[in-house]
């Protein structure tokens, strides 16, 4: 005969175990309650439609530019998906090198694919082009909802660093 | 940003196999590095190890102020004690404790506690002492920091990553000089008049004289020495022929608390 | 076993509720202290650490205080502590479970906590701290958890159980010697700048934490039909009362060193603590209290007629509790920071706000003991019965 055996003894047979559930009502109706909860974005946002991004270069400075130099420090499609990488690029070497590689100076100019340099600042260089944040940044920013704390710190003016001097 | 996930397993896999944790990891996977060209401006300075004279025969209290209002002005540092709008003027214990200091004066028994003679000279005596970070050869608030937010640059500044910082205030405790501050409040309501040459802060983070670091990358002398009309000179000190040296030939200089044998970079001519 | 924690009388359901109640509220403050800063506690430039990093400090001494039930148990073999370990291994989880928190809410900026495990630096002992203290309550949860499931069942514990009890035992001792170490490596703090601050807080550790074990056995006695013995309870007192000795003897040999020597950077901590400074010592009345209750809590408790009657050693283990706690999670901090590197008394009191986070804190550590306590408790009675 086989024995059964588990961490309370040695038993002839196997124990027989009801296969049912407990409480059954409760259970089904804290799923569901737990189910709810989970789905409530969904539920609230059902039906509505939020208009999709129409981000705005319309800046005084852009306007003065010449039509060959509207144009960002990178591509347009490329500064779209990648423009926070840079800005933390940017910010890495201008505060510390990326590996601790400690340099005796800073880089603090961006050399863009055209060689022309620019000071790598999100107040002075970003900001003063795209001085609309409300309509360049916020707004998508708003759509994918991301909540990025820059301007926590970073001056949202796009007054230029030469004026104040 | 061109990884699918199999590559993204691939690499997390292999990564903690190889031991790999923390930034390791976070460096492999991080997406779309732009390995971007970013050099040093063209006029910017540099040095083995930064270093700062302060002549105080030549540093009336005017001019130590000025120094002062010069740095906290172009650095956006916050008023607590007078603040920009008599709405948000706090009482003055509170004013105190929230107070940020990067560059201030202080008289001789207080920057230099334990080193007055009963009877110390009355000019001394009446002295306003410029007092700020030290940028110790041996910091130790660079020693407890636990996220590496403070550290010590080649050039020998000791330098605060604001983004970093996680507002533990260990630097506050390691640093013998008290010339770190935290940001107990929002400062930017505190600021007189936004300085568009650098940031302001947030809450919760720590701050500190950085031997005015975003100007040495323009080629510009650290603000306070701009101010100070002859009375401040700063170079390096592993430079024979810099001011600095030149300077520590001729007169003699006394440090804050060298005993402590954090090695201060900050030379007063008395 | 978790079930055990769900079934129990109204008082038991009281409990619970009036610390969750306190820690709710507490809760409320934290997400005041979160949106403001902490500009709305006492502490300050000069003053950069208050109740928030003592209550951290003092709790790692109550979680590290576990290691003497454990020690003579595991090591010795004394069978009698068999019935007590897994009360002071649950003490210890939430008392550890209480110093992460208090870190936590100390923190300037919470959201970068990670940064801690994204940059490791192992030169800073705040990492070093980190480690040990969760890996303390992974510890202690493991062993805790399994030796009583085992009990439950009357069969061995496994072996991984018993070599992790092992390892607690160092771990214990590591855990308030690297939080001694935050402190006493910081070359201008003359108060803190001593060999003795590790071994200070060890002795202070091993008299609070088993002072408060045996208040903890006293009550679990009273309200439960589970008796943690009065042998065990006797054996506890007499650990407290040599903590508590060495205790007091530590602190005279720093202050020989430090009035001996007549070094002022040494000397001026503990004049602002024991007689005020520039006519300023607000703590001057409770620090004496600290010492001198000390003292004779100690040598009360070294009289067996004292130490024997219950009632005299419970009320000498509350004033052992009190008077560490003034000692360790008032002074040591304050001590610490006034005067200020530039010699100036700035002075600390905590604020409404930052007491009552504390507080919350607190319940939100009781309430994890209770309801630790109810199933090992009820374990016990299921065992006995």
């Amino acid at each position: 005969m086989a024995d059964y055996k588990n961490e309370f003894g040695v038993f002839a047979e196997r124990p027989k175990v009801e296969k049912k559930i407990f409480d059954r009502n409760k259970v089904i109706a804290g799923l569901v309650i737990f189910l709810v909860m989970v789905t409530i974005p969904l539920w609230q946002n059902l039906g509505k439609t939020v208009a999709a991004p129409t981000p705005n270069l319309d800046t005084p400075v852009i306007q003065k530019l010449a039509e060959k130099d509207k144009k960002c420090v990178m591509p347009k499609e490329w500064m779209r998906a990648n423009h926070m990488q840079l800005l933390v690029d940017w910010r890495d070497n201008v505060v510390r090198t990326k590996e601790q590689q400690v340099t005796t100076s800073r880089g603090r100019n961006f050399v863009a694919s055209d060689k022309k340099q620019y000071l790598a600042s999100l107040t002075n260089t970003c900001m003063e082009c795209h001085s609309n944040k409300a309509q360049f940044c916020d707004q998508c920013h708003n759509y994918v909802a991301v909540a990025p704390n820059c301007w926590g710190c970073h001056l949202e003016t796009g007054k230029k660093l030469a004026e104040a001097k | 940003m061109g990884m699918d996930r199999r590559e993204f397993i691939r690499i997390a896999g292999l990564s903690t196999l190889l031991g790999l944790g923390g930034k390791g990891a976070f460096e492999l996977l991080a997406p779309g590095r732009v390995e971007a060209e970013i050099i040093p401006a063209p006029r910017s300075m540099k040095a083995k190890r930064w270093a700062l004279v302060i002549n105080q025969k030549k540093l009336d209290d005017a001019t130590a102020q000025k120094c002062a209002a010069a740095c906290h002005r172009v650095h956006n540092v916050p008023d607590f004690i007078n603040p920009p709008d008599d709405k948000l003027k706090l009482n003055p214990g509170v004013a105190n404790r929230y107070e940020i200091k990067w560059l201030w004066t202080a008289h001789f028994h207080n920057a230099f506690p334990g080193d007055a003679p009963p009877h110390l000279a009355e000019k001394v005596e009446h002295m306003s002492f410029l007092v700020l970070c030290n940028h110790c050869a041996n910091p130790p608030c660079v020693r407890v920091c636990p996220t590496k937010a403070t550290f010590q640059r080649e050039d020998g500044i000791v330098m605060m990553d604001m983004h970093r910082c996680i507002g533990c205030r260990f630097c506050m405790a390691g640093c013998p000089y008290g010339s770190r501050s935290f940001n107990w409040m929002d400062p930017r309501p505190y600021v007189k008049e936004q300085y568009p040459g650098y940031p302001t802060r947030e809450i919760g983070v720590v701050e500190k004289c950085t031997f005015c670091d975003e100007r040495l990358a323009q080629g510009l002398q650290p603000a306070c020495v701009e101010a100070s009309r002859g009375a401040m000179v700063f170079g390096d000190l592993e430079d024979e022929k810099s001011q600095v040296r030149e300077y520590l030939r001729k007169y003699f200089t006394i440090r804050r608390k060298a005993h402590l044998g954090t090695n201060p970079q900050v030379y007063y001519i008395v | 076993m978790l079930e055990k924690a769900l079934v129990g009388t109204k008082r038991y359901y009281g409990l619970l509720a009036i610390l969750a109640g306190l820690f709710a509220l507490g809760f409320l403050f934290y997400l005041k202290q979160l949106n403001v800063g902490l500009g709305i506690t006492g502490m300050g430039r000069d003053v950069s650490w208050g109740l928030y990093i003592s209550q951290f400090t003092y709790l790692v001494g109550v979680a590290a205080s576990a290691v003497m039930v454990v020690l003579p148990y595991y090591l010795h073999n004394y069978k009698a502590f068999g019935r007590v370990t897994i009360l002071g291994e649950f003490l210890a989880v939430a008392a550890v479970s209480m110093c992460v928190t208090f870190v936590l809410v100390d923190m300037g900026r919470p959201d970068r906590v990670f940064n801690v495990f994204k940059y490791p630096t192992p030169g800073s002992v705040m990492f070093w701290d980190i480690i040990v203290l969760n890996g303390y309550l992974v510890l202690n949860i493991l062993i805790g958890w399994n030796v009583l499931e085992c009990e439950r069942h009357s069969i061995a514990p496994p072996k991984w159980v018993k070599f992790l009890s092992y390892v607690s035992i160092p771990w214990a001792v590591s855990i308030h010697t690297v939080t001694a170490f935050l402190y006493a490596g910081l070359p201008g703090r003359g108060y803190w700048l001593t060999a003795i601050l590790a071994p200070r807080f060890l002795s202070s550790a091993f008299a609070a934490g088993p002072a408060l074990l045996i208040l903890l056995c006293l009550l679990v006695r009273k309200y439960s039909k589970f008796d943690p013995g009065k042998e065990q309870i006797q054996t506890l007192a007499k650990i407290v009362t040599y903590a508590t000795l060495i205790n007091v003897f530590f602190f005279f040999c720093e202050v020989f060193t430090v009035f001996y020597s007549q070094l002022p950077d040494h000397m001026a901590h503990f004049q602002y603590l024991f007689v005020g400074l520039d006519g300023k010592g607000q703590l001057v009345p409770l620090m004496w209290f600290s010492i001198v209750g000390m003292t004779l809590a100690a040598l009360f408790l070294v009289n067996p007629k004292l130490r024997k009657n219950e009632s005299t050693l419970a009320a000498l283990c509350g004033l052992v509790i009190i008077t560490t706690w003034l000692d360790k999670g008032l002074g040591l901090m304050t001590g610490g920071f006034v005067p200020n590197p530039m010699e100036q008394v700035v002075e600390y009191w905590p604020t409404m706000p930052e007491a009552i986070i504390s507080l919350g804190v607190w319940a939100m550590g009781f309430l994890i003991l209770t309801i630790l306590y109810k199933i090992a408790v009820s374990i016990k009675e299921e065992i006995k019965s």
